[in-house]
């Protein structure tokens, strides 16, 4: 028997995760009312894409399998767990304390964490760089744009 | 038409040469240029942030801004490409096949001033184009009703699926999440709720900026974080005297420059075929025409010029079907669309007459825009080298806290930073599953407007579905759709790729 390749396999995945998400979208759809063509209700649309998903899902795990590099990025790269937890903390830092503590934490956390997320980051010129950026966001996002986070302090 | 046109166009440079209009225009290919150089920030990334704050901005600056990052980035990306061998700018990835050997011989910087000269030559073509056909087809396009905007969205969507990088399979499955995803919000005609999941701040639908940064920004960062060559620049010192080609050197160039235009312009009105495509077709028919093709891939003067004039001319062409239908040929251009719905206007045939300052103020800021960026770069080019060792480590935090802020200030929402994220997990899903996310972008955009058509399409017929048959004009799209998809099928079979005949 002819064993999977990674391709297939991986195509695989990616027809169904398009066929699941056209199944979900077409059975919420439903609820919002179909109607009919005459008669054209909210649910129309939704679960007509819904359904061409579900199809083109499993042409997708049907035909594909191309091993050929992408010309532009190259092979598949692996991914960095490092980097990953980082920037989703850097993210939620951000989220965090642009809600409670203002927008100058707010910034240097992100932009700290994020950086840390790199191998190669050393302690002094992270700290360097967040310091900036923060300094920058705040002049110009604070004072020359007024978007409504204070600098300091819960956002209203 | 050419009274009224020139009287139009002269009008256009009034606009584009106030002054606050050139300011804007100059600080858009500016940011575009340095954008162009930076490894690992895009076009899409860089006018996503910025969108935001032209909210405040009148409408014709902000376009001239946000056009200019787009054609600026091009001038910069062959300097990526060509001095340090690093395809981070798509359109330019194929120039390094043949520019970086010729930098390391040394003569890098007489590449960059063919590409420049190929850039001048592209943008021109490309915008005369423009001048003249955008026009025409608003006029024809006036007569259409809602089956042929149906229709003719169809086969924008479609051949953006199918024709861009990529498989044509998975670029359609694209295209109907960006629908999908376009539907979120308020049911407009209903006043129902559609895949809100109790969030108040979905109402309005998904924030075009949250998406395209998740998509674009933060699936990028992921992918690249620990994952960037080092940069080596060790031939990448130039001064502006190397600059000039030598009298022989653009008589070699001369042919690929007008056959890459040609090719270029020809990629722009085909919709979904942009500047990277339209780049490797003129790489490869030069490659096909050359008596030399052995020298392809060691530093074919031709392998730069050609797909540099593509490039350039496929860019300026690219705003053709946008501007003139309503219908964006690609990601960066279903954005400028969005920015133009944002600033409260129909995109579609009327736009020209509605709006001359918007498209005729464009068309001459684009021959300000690359009149500046040509001067810039002359004398810049030593600070875009040096621009180009700045290490990705400081980049990407910097870049990210950009679109966090970037992302609150389009609604003042703290929930669209969180989506973002979480769009931007399920966009590096995506790409791990060799998608392409452009098409989402596209269909995102036109969802709503082919919702809506085709609504009233079948509210006019009574609900049938013929009326797109017999209608001719969408007759006609709907035979290139079945057309589109039998080439596509045909080209699977034989294993035909324009992509991989470059390469």
């Amino acid at each position: 028997m002819q064993t999977m390749t990674k391709e297939r396999r991986r195509d695989h995945w990616a027809g169904a995760l398009v066929a699941l998400i056209g199944a979900a979208a077409a059975w919420i759809g439903h609820f919002y009312g179909v109607g009919s063509l005459t008669h054209m209700g909210s649910g129309f649309f939704p679960v007509a894409l819904g359904l061409a998903m579900i199809g083109i899902g499993v042409l997708i795990a049907a035909t594909g399998g191309d091993a050929t590099p992408d010309p532009i990025h190259g092979p598949d790269r692996k991914p960095d767990p490092r980097g990953w937890l980082c920037i989703i903390a850097a993210v939620l830092l951000f989220l965090g304390l642009a809600q409670y503590a203002g927008l100058l934490p707010a910034t240097f956390a992100c932009v700290f964490t994020a950086a840390i997320g790199d191998r190669q980051a050393r302690l002094l010129p992270s700290l360097a760089l967040a310091v900036c950026i923060s300094l920058f966001g705040a002049l110009v996002f604070s004072t020359a744009l007024q978007v409504p986070i204070p600098l300091l302090g819960p956002m209203p | 038409m050419s009274g009224t046109g020139l009287a139009d166009l002269a009008h256009g440079f009034a606009v584009a040469l106030e002054w606050h209009n050139i300011l804007w225009c100059f600080v858009g290919v500016l940011i575009g240029n340095m954008v162009g150089v930076l490894p690992g920030m895009g076009v899409l990334s860089a006018i996503s942030i910025l969108l935001p704050l032209t909210f405040a901005m009148a409408t014709v600056p902000a376009m001239l801004m946000l056009a200019g990052i787009y054609y600026g980035a091009q001038y910069g990306g062959a300097i990526c490409s060509i001095l340090l061998n690093l395809p981070c700018h798509p359109p330019h990835a194929v120039t390094c096949l043949d520019g970086y050997p010729l930098t390391r011989q040394g003569r890098g910087g007489m590449a960059l001033g063919i590409t420049m000269l190929a850039a001048m030559v592209g943008a021109a073509f490309g915008i005369v184009q423009m001048i003249f056909l955008a026009p025409f087809i608003a006029r024809i396009a006036f007569q259409f009703g809602a089956p042929e905007i149906c229709t003719l969205m169809l086969l924008g969507l479609l051949a953006g699926a199918t024709l861009a990088k990529g498989s044509p399979v998975k670029g359609v499955a694209m295209t109907l999440l960006g629908l999908l995803l376009g539907i979120v919000g308020t049911d407009i005609n209903t006043g129902i709720e559609r895949f809100m999941f109790g969030q108040v701040e979905l109402s309005d639908g998904i924030e075009l900026v949250a998406l395209s940064l998740g998509l674009f920004g933060i699936a990028e960062f992921l992918r690249s974080v620990n994952n960037t060559p080092p940069v080596n620049a060790a031939h990448a010192k130039l001064g502006m005297r190397d600059m000039w080609p030598k009298r022989a050197e653009i008589r070699e160039a001369a042919f690929p420059i007008l056959r890459g235009t040609l090719v270029g312009s020809l990629c722009s009105l085909i919709p979904g075929t942009g500047p990277t495509i339209a780049s490797f077709v003129a790489y490869a028919t030069e490659k096909k025409l050359s008596r030399t093709p052995e020298r392809f891939g060691h530093g074919a003067i031709a392998g730069v010029a050609a797909p540099e004039a593509s490039t350039h001319s496929a860019v300026q062409g690219d705003f053709i079907p946008t501007m003139s239908l309503g219908i964006p040929g690609d990601a960066v251009m279903a954005l400028l669309l969005g920015a133009l719905i944002i600033h409260g206007i129909t995109p579609g045939p009327r736009l020209i007459v509605e709006h001359p300052d918007v498209f005729w103020g464009l068309i001459a800021s684009f021959w300000i825009g690359n009149l500046m960026l040509v001067v810039l770069n002359v004398p810049l080019i030593g600070l875009w080298v040096r621009l180009l060792t700045v290490p990705y480590r400081f980049l990407y935090p910097s870049a990210l806290f950009f679109i966090c802020i970037g992302v609150f200030a389009a609604r003042n929402q703290l929930f669209d930073v969180a989506m973002t994220l979480g769009l931007g997990q399920f966009g590096y899903l995506l790409v791990r599953l060799r998608f392409e996310p452009a098409p989402i972008l596209l269909g995102f955009i036109l969802g709503p407007r082919l919702e809506e058509n085709f609504r009233r399409a079948v509210l006019i017929s009574r609900g049938s579905l013929e009326i797109f048959v017999t209608r001719p004009i969408s007759a006609v799209f709907l035979s290139l759709c079945v057309l589109l998809l039998l080439a596509q099928l045909y080209a699977r079979v034989r294993r035909v790729s324009v992509v991989t005949a470059a390469g």
